[in-house]
């Protein structure tokens, strides 16, 4: 048994953050964030929380396939900027929505969130009865040091996901390669949430430090354009297809020049790499679904297309998915 | 390598990283100012090196000129 994406949605916040209205606070320009990163402007929440974002997918997917609340067998979240500790984001979108038979739960792997979320959600899959929703949200203006400006113009917040339905299709889904180097797991960081030496006895004082985000750049940059396109590479190899076979690259929305050199890498044409991070900034575990319900929507990504899905980031992690589309 | 070898080298690839001609490629060029690279592109320009030379170069903020980048990877490459 394996899964087919029957629907894809997205919600992102309504208000629209340009590199200019950033530029009229911080010390930089549109010239300077576009050429480096290739983003104009990104979405920044206003008073929507990830589970408010995932839940507006989460309905979406329901009504594009007419499906009833309570036919949904699970919700997986994947995010970094989840509402709470507990209870899990996925589990106050299955609140919103009333899927009362669903079982939900957070998946916590970075920017890899949504693709380590397909992992997991296709081992719920065991009859053609079984739905699963998939949702990658974030609202990661909210733990961004706005007095940054090396971090601060890199990310915007949205979510986005797919409605996925068990299948005996033997060729719907293809392979998938997950990656984690926790060595390196100090390398991109943000929020470090627990720390110092619990005073029991003066309970007043709160023992939270939030960290901002941080990252070693030639490292992550290499791990991204080295380390990453191998990994894909060996999983198209492992899935029996070629790179040449591929008809599209959805990689992490994380930077254009990133996404430029993995296609160098790859040896394939950057026509196969879409991209919206232009529209959007870094959505971490949105990244990926949202690129996808663009492409599809718009009719570029058609059913039968062999699709490879890559996310990299926080961990370090790498999650690979293939599939037809 | 002899310095000449390296320098050759070291022009050749900063020229295809940053697509410019290579005659402005200079041991005394300063490649952030003078070929507006940013440090994607010194990234990029370094691990091209790296794959070429076959060595690991981890340079610190003092690399500024063309020449710089060429004592360099000749210190690393003798210290191998």
């Amino acid at each position: 048994m394996a899964f087919k994406m029957i629907a894809t949605a997205q919600q992102v916040p309504q208000q629209i953050v340009t590199n200019d209205d950033l530029a009229k606070r911080l010390e930089t320009s549109n010239e300077w964030i576009e050429s480096r990163t290739g983003i104009k402007e990104r979405r920044i929440a206003q008073t929507e929380n990830t589970s408010d974002l995932c839940t507006q997918v989460a309905r979406q997917l329901l009504n594009q396939q007419q499906l009833a609340a309570s036919q949904v067998k699970a919700i997986i979240v994947a995010t970094m900027t989840p509402d709470y500790y507990t209870p899990a984001t996925a589990a106050i979108v299955q609140g919103n929505i009333e899927a009362v038979n669903a079982f939900a739960f957070d998946i916590s792997a970075a920017c890899s969130g949504f693709t380590y979320a397909l992992s997991v959600a296709k081992g719920y899959l065991q009859s053609e009865d079984d739905y699963v929703m998939v949702i990658g949200g974030e609202v990661i203006s909210k733990v961004l040091d706005w007095s940054d400006r090396s971090s601060a113009v890199l990310f915007g917040d949205g979510a986005a996901g797919v409605l996925l339905q068990g299948t005996l299709a033997a060729d719907a889904w293809l392979g998938e390669r997950l990656v984690t180097l926790g060595q390196q797991n100090d390398q991109l960081t943000s929020g470090q949430l627990v720390t110092g030496q619990t005073n029991w006895q003066a309970p007043t004082q709160t023992h939270l430090a939030i960290d901002f985000f941080q990252m070693s750049g030639r490292l992550i940059y290499n791990f991204a354009t080295r380390t990453v396109p191998v990994e894909l590479e060996q999983a198209v190899l492992a899935a029996g297809y070629s790179l040449d076979q591929v008809d599209h690259f959805l990689i992490h929305q994380a930077n254009a020049r990133l996404i430029t050199q993995l296609a160098k890498r790859l040896k394939q044409p950057l026509s196969k790499f879409p991209m919206n991070l232009q529209h959007y900034g870094n959505t971490s575990a949105a990244s990926i679904p949202l690129l996808l319900d663009e492409e599809v929507q718009q009719g570029r990504i058609k059913t039968g297309d062999l699709c490879v899905l890559c996310g990299f980031g926080g961990g370090l992690t790498i999650g690979i998915q293939i599939i037809r589309y | 390598m002899t310095q000449a070898e390296i320098l050759n080298k070291v022009q050749a690839v900063i020229a295809e990283q940053l697509d410019v001609e290579i005659e402005k490629v200079t041991p005394p060029t300063n490649i952030r100012e003078e070929l507006d690279a940013d440090s994607l592109d010194i990234f990029e320009v370094m691990n091209q090196l790296e794959d070429d030379l076959e060595v690991k170069l981890d340079p610190d903020e003092s690399i500024v000129t063309v020449q710089n980048v060429v004592d360099y990877i000749e210190q690393t490459l003798a210290a191998k």
